[in-house]
């Protein structure tokens, strides 16, 4: 099997659905010749021609409304926003457009084809506007579909199915791992599912989820308190929207104790939309709080940025206390 | 980029181009002398006047009915028929349009029946949009009239991209998009002509100056000479006309959707005309306007000019006319009793279009729901008859509850 890092599989995913369906088309800012900042959209221009994958003029709104009446008509498009901080101009052609179409049309229309892809996440010194991960305001949006992908093989299983599925995903990139994370992908195609968690590691004793990026920092985390005699165990949501509660529910039953971990600001995080769905439906099986390991109330700062992170000490503190409770 | 270099500094500001109105017919219905007319033939003129006047009487006869507390809400396309059914009747009738909300008219020109209409303006169980959205938010697919949404300019971008996948799909289609002069002031107007300009883009702007946005006058919209020389900014093809003048409005359209289709330019249009009544059924006009100003403009009523144009020229007649105010009157007036009877979309449609197909968690709030309003069915008659209760329900009429 390939060995491929997560740009390589997100391109090689890209390949795949454009080759397979004409109606595929891939655009953004840069994402052309360049094939984009990152280039996840490299040679696909040369590929399969300028008009199925090209540079948009810089205006995000624009972007997601020429995609979503690109969709409305019946094709496929996947666009590109260079960095999720610079997704909210194209907020209200998310969530009053992209989201609703379906709905208020009775089912006439809908943007189903489309895929957004963007690249979130801090712990690459972006400071605050190359490190935000915008998930929460999204997840607050029925009619959206939102999916993380952890690593390579995730990345291309998750994104083909996000461009198949019929109803429009917000595919958020962890771009620390684009070229960090290394791994096998198979050659040929594969979807993985979406709205489905995987648990990564069992354990008795707690149960630890996150996502994306943050299910490296969890597995450093996870290692020092098995050291500790700790037995953890490990779910990676995968998808934020719906998300998977009955393997959290069924996994804090077993175990009592729950960490939920994000980069983004504590306050009207998503940890606390799965802390309050496990408390109502675990009440009485808890042994502890449910804490949650996130970043602070605060922009995401730049010269302290390891201080302000979610880190595996901070994760591995939460999880020792939950344990001692 | 040209480069044509001057050594003194020369400021401009866009007064050294001035933009001439395209128009055909006088307030008479009489052509400009020098005017030619456009390729209409009788029964095409006919098919477009009688869709203006039916638009006129249901507009007529819906904000009596939300006076009269039998609709929550209504918008009125008075003194924009000749713009914006002008426009639709040059277009294919399989090209998309991608309206604001005060294009009604465009759906009587293709065919939208008044019991559509209606099904819609009372959200009972036969509306397309399963009751979900408020009065006027049109949409059908058979005759490629895309669902209304109510933020503004939203669907301008939108239409870019629709084109773009007609072009691509080569079926010889293209977009025509309506929005007011206030809506082009929001950034995603400008995002869609840049992005249609430089990918080359068969989509028609086609903006209906009416000179108000609710109460905002164009002057306090805009400095410069209207909208249209914001085509120059893009390198856009740009015409203004007349837009109380149907023929002109035709003939524009008519040759727009040709650098449109056959060159794949988009090009915008500046319809210039007048909101003669309120913004909606909830304005009052008389808080910003004279009536006099109104007053000016209904002598230049659209519907008349076309009205007395046919008649000179013998395609159409009074008898025709009286015959046909009469029983579109009455169709109206039959058609809104039928449709407010109907009873509201069943209790599955709160939650089925969200996505494709419901999710887990959507289902389980549902069935919280339905739990809920069995244990109150009185206060949720709606809901509640769709779960085959024994419920007492009154007949549904939003606003007379």
């Amino acid at each position: 099997m390939p060995t491929m890092n997560m740009l390589q599989a997100i391109n090689n995913a890209l390949d795949i659905a454009m080759a397979e369906d004409e109606k595929v088309i891939c655009f953004g800012e840069d994402v052309g010749i360049f094939g984009g900042v990152f280039r996840a959209t490299s040679h696909l221009q040369e590929k399969y021609g300028k008009t199925r994958c090209f540079n948009t003029p810089l205006v995000e709104q624009g972007i997601i409304g020429f995609a979503n009446g690109l969709a409305a008509q019946g094709s496929v498009p996947v666009a590109e926003i260079q960095f999720a901080d610079y997704i909210f101009p194209a907020f209200d052609q998310i969530v009053n457009e992209t989201a609703k179409y379906r709905y208020r049309s009775g089912d006439l229309f809908n943007v189903g084809g489309l895929t957004i892809r963007t690249p979130y996440g801090g712990g690459i010194a972006g400071g605050l506007y190359h490190s935000q991960s915008p998930e929460a305001y999204f997840t607050h949006t029925p009619g959206l579909k939102v999916v993380v992908p952890r690593n390579p093989y995730q990345a291309k299983g998750l994104l083909l199915a996000a461009i198949r599925d019929p109803d429009p995903v917000l595919f958020l990139e962890p771009k620390r791992l684009y070229r960090a994370a290394v791994g096998e992908v198979p050659e040929e195609d594969y979807q993985l599912r979406l709205g489905e968690a995987e648990v990564i590691k069992e354990g008795s004793d707690i149960t630890v989820v996150g996502w994306g990026a943050q299910m490296e920092v969890i597995g450093k985390a996870v290692e020092l308190a098995e050291e500790q005699g700790i037995a953890c165990e490990v779910i990676d949501l995968r998808s934020l929207l719906p998300w998977d509660a009955d393997t959290v529910v069924e996994s804090v039953l077993k175990t009592g104790r729950l960490v939920v971990s994000h980069e983004a600001p504590l306050t009207g995080g998503f940890a606390g939309e799965i802390a309050a769905t496990i408390q109502e439906r675990c009440f009485l099986y808890l042994e502890s709080p449910i804490r949650r390991v996130t970043g602070l109330d605060t922009p995401f700062p730049l010269a302290l940025e390891k201080e302000y992170l979610p880190d595996h000490l901070k994760i591995f503190e939460a999880i020792r206390e939950s344990v001692n409770f | 980029m040209m480069t044509n270099h001057v050594h003194q500094p020369v400021f401009m500001t866009g007064d050294e181009l001035s933009i001439a109105t395209f128009s055909l017919l006088d307030a008479e219905g009489e052509l400009y002398s020098g005017a030619t007319e456009p390729p209409l033939e009788r029964e095409h003129a006919r098919r477009l006047y009688q869709a203006m006047l039916a638009t006129r009487i249901l507009d007529e006869r819906m904000m009596a009915a939300q006076r009269q507390g039998r609709l929550s809400f209504y918008m009125q396309c008075m003194g924009e028929e000749a713009a914006v059914i002008g426009a639709t009747a040059a277009l294919n009738d399989a090209d998309m349009i991608m309206a604001q909300y005060r294009e009604q008219g465009a759906l009587m020109y293709r065919g939208f029946s008044i019991d559509e209409f209606m099904n819609q303006l009372f959200g009972n169980e036969l509306d397309y949009g399963k009751g979900r959205q408020m009065p006027v938010h049109y949409g059908s697919r058979k005759l490629h009239y895309m669902t209304i949404s109510s933020p503004l300019a939203t669907q301008i971008p939108q239409a870019t991209g629709y084109a773009y996948g007609q072009k691509l799909a080569g079926d010889g289609l293209c977009t025509l998009t309506f929005f007011g002069e206030g809506a082009a002031s929001e950034g995603d107007f400008h995002a869609a002509l840049n992005m249609a300009s430089v990918h080359k883009v068969p989509v028609i702007f086609f903006c209906r100056n009416n000179g108000y946005a609710i109460s905002t006058p164009a002057v306090e919209q805009f400095a410069a000479d209207g909208i249209a020389p914001r085509a120059f900014g893009y390198h856009m093809h740009v015409l203004r006309v007349d837009g109380n003048d149907v023929l002109a409005v035709y003939e524009a359209v008519r040759q727009a959707r040709q650098i449109a289709v056959e060159h794949n330019q988009p090009v915008l249009i500046e319809a210039m005309t007048y909101r003669l009544a309120a913004h909606s059924s909830s304005d009052d006009p008389s808080g910003y306007r004279l009536k006099s100003e109104e007053e000016t403009w209904r002598l230049k009523d659209p519907v008349l000019r076309m009205q007395k144009w046919l008649l000179k020229r013998g395609w159409w007649s009074e008898e025709e006319e009286t015959q046909q105010q009469e029983s579109l009157r009455r169709e109206v007036l039959d058609t809104m009793k039928r449709a407010e009877k109907r009873v509201s979309p069943p209790l599955e449609s709160l939650v089925s279009d969200v996505y494709a197909d419901v999710t887990p968690e959507l289902q389980r709030q549902f069935d919280q729901l339905k739990k809920h309003i069995r244990r109150y069915p009185d206060a949720y008659p709606r809901g509640a008859r769709s779960l085959d209760l024994d419920v007492e329900t009154h007949i549904d009429s939003q606003g007379d509850a």
